[in-house]
């Protein structure tokens, strides 16, 4: 089923891993991809595997939703998996037609795999401990300088939270339709690409219906509640830094460096 | 009554190994026979629409089975598809799922899935529109142009049109004007009395459950916790109160009465039937007099 979608999913939870402002996780996961980027060799890889390892623990998500997450990517990862191994440079080690599989190609390979999986885990877990109602705000506190050169700062943290919050709803949704023309004997199993296309015609018509109609009921509450944009709006729950948040600073910090130092020495 | 639909120590658990595990039924047993009316209550997130989407093969039991006509609907695949025609489904504001250029192709929708000929679909169509009071003209029209209790009738007709062994109905008149909910109670009743069909009906309002149905079934917490006659459910009135539900005004009424030392049974949920609870009392006068 599509509720079965965790995509972007946030697992609610009261770890410190929740509790940290959105900021700084924002802050952090870019601290991460930049880290994870640094990797050189087993030894870096091992201390990034161990950052992240640290987190999901922290944060009380089970390893099995982490690895299912990653599942949709797998096609990719074996496919940059396999381009890596045929690309090495150097004596081949094994040599067929006109395929050359070498040290540094294996290598590549592994590291590729490596790269992506932990990069794509790092990032979700800001997701599933972050709300989404937090995560805009985070981005939008943390864009706001750019609001002095006329930058639409709020309306687009606006207009994101608005299309994450309405991510799950329309997916209820579309399993509502879908199971109401199933129930008129839809089937969108089986038969060719064409016919599957058409068959979700009865599933898309109301969809949009309903999400136009839905956008309409949201723009009449909003300017019912008086919204009128960014200037001079005050929110219900301001961000403040604790002292948890300092400290996963300073450890972001201290992983640039090991990793920087690790990079000097080629590990 | 020969049984039509048999459902036996049926479990759903949705959304397994995650946080969001949640059990919504438990060993529910219920058996539907054959050209009966079935009023389903219960307080919400007890389970009903669960319930109902088993029914027709929507939800896989996690444990448990669903019989139609004896035969178990998940035995084979093909089977399954066949339930969904026999067994007509009809959800919470069917309206929004419209999608057709004209209410007559939205309608046929059900029909054209089953394989049927174009003549057989056309008689089906128009027999569908008739139950549901749907005019020769407004087939042609788009169904988004009807009105809201229109087009209400137009998604029940693309159910009925299937002409099912069983009518399930998710609140039917939910959000409907009081004309409206009687005429389309009336369309319910119609088609059952010419097809013979079991109706089960999903509703929040005890006045409506209480004037249509036969039979009535209780959840609570995922499982069923009462089935009997109206009359007999809603005898156990304080138990339905602390279920979050209630019972007919009339049977209000006649409680109240009983609190405040009137010897009158609380066996009543239309007026004509408190009417004629209470008539011998006012002829004996006896009781009434407690005021002065």
């Amino acid at each position: 089923m599509l509720k079965d979608v965790t995509l972007g999913q946030f697992f609610p939870g009261q770890t410190p891993i929740h509790k940290l402002d959105p900021r700084t996780k924002l802050v952090l996961v870019i601290v991460y991809i930049v880290a994870l980027f640094l990797a050189k060799w087993f030894v870096s890889y091992a201390v990034i595997a161990a950052f992240l390892a640290l987190v999901i623990a922290m944060s009380r998500i089970r390893l099995k939703v982490v690895l299912k997450n990653l599942k949709p990517l797998l096609f990719i990862i074996i496919l940059t998996a396999l381009l890596n191994l045929f690309y090495g440079q150097g004596e081949p080690i094994a040599q067929f037609w006109i395929f050359k599989i070498t040290r540094s190609g294996i290598q590549n390979a592994i590291f590729m795999v490596l790269r992506i999986s932990l990069l794509v885990a790092g990032t979700f877990m800001l997701t599933y401990t972050t709300s989404p109602i937090a995560l805009t705000d985070g981005l939008e506190s943390l864009l706001s300088p750019l609001k002095k050169l006329h930058a639409p700062v709020h309306e687009l943290s606006m207009m994101m939270s608005i299309a994450l919050r309405f991510i799950p709803t329309l997916i209820e949704e579309t399993d509502k339709i879908m199971s109401a023309q199933k129930a008129r004997g839809a089937d969108f199993e089986s038969g060719n690409l064409i016919s599957r296309a058409k068959a979700l015609v009865p599933i898309l018509v109301p969809l949009f219906i309903s999400a136009f109609r839905r956008a309409d009921e949201l723009a009449t509450a909003m300017e019912c509640r008086c919204y009128h944009g960014g200037e001079g709006r005050t929110k219900l729950s301001e961000l403040h830094y604790q002292s948890r948040d300092y400290l996963a600073y300073l450890s972001g910090a201290a992983l640039l460096a090991v990793m920087i130092v690790l990079r000097q020495f080629g590990l | 009554m020969t049984p039509i639909l048999e459902i036996q120590k049926l479990s759903h658990i949705y959304s397994p190994d995650t946080p969001f595990e949640h059990a919504a039924l438990t060993n529910v047993d219920l058996t539907i026979s054959r050209g009966e009316f079935v009023g389903l209550i219960g307080h919400t997130g007890s389970g009903k629409s669960t319930l109902v989407q088993h029914m027709n093969g929507l939800l896989k039991p996690t444990s448990g089975r669903v019989l139609f006509d004896g035969r178990d609907i998940w035995e084979d695949p093909k089977f399954t598809r066949q339930i969904r025609f026999r067994v007509g489904l009809v959800f919470q504001y069917p309206e929004y799922q419209l999608f057709e250029e004209t209410v007559y192709a939205d309608i046929a929708f059900g029909p054209k899935n089953m394989g049927l000929s174009k003549e057989e679909i056309d008689t089906r169509v128009r027999r569908a529109a008739g139950f549901v009071g749907i005019s020769e003209a407004e087939l042609s029209k788009s169904p988004f142009d009807l009105s809201g209790g229109q087009k209400r009738r137009a998604a029940i007709a693309g159910v009925i049109a299937m002409e099912p062994d069983v009518l399930i109905l998710d609140e039917p008149t939910a959000g409907l004007d009081p004309a409206g909910r009687e005429s389309i109670l009336k369309n319910i009743r119609d088609y059952q009395a010419a097809q013979h069909a079991a109706v089960v009906m999903v509703s929040h309002s005890m006045e409506e459950i209480a004037s249509n149905v036969d039979r009535l079934i209780v959840m609570e917490k995922g499982t069923a916790v009462m089935t009997g006659a109206p009359s007999e459910v809603f005898s156990h009135a304080a138990e339905l109160v602390s279920m979050g539900l209630n019972v007919p005004c009339m049977t209000q009424v006649l409680l109240r009465l009983q609190q405040l030392g009137v010897n009158v049974p609380a066996a009543a949920y239309t007026v004509e039937q408190a009417a004629d609870l209470l008539e011998p009392l006012l002829k004996g006068g006896a009781q009434t007099c407690s005021r002065t």
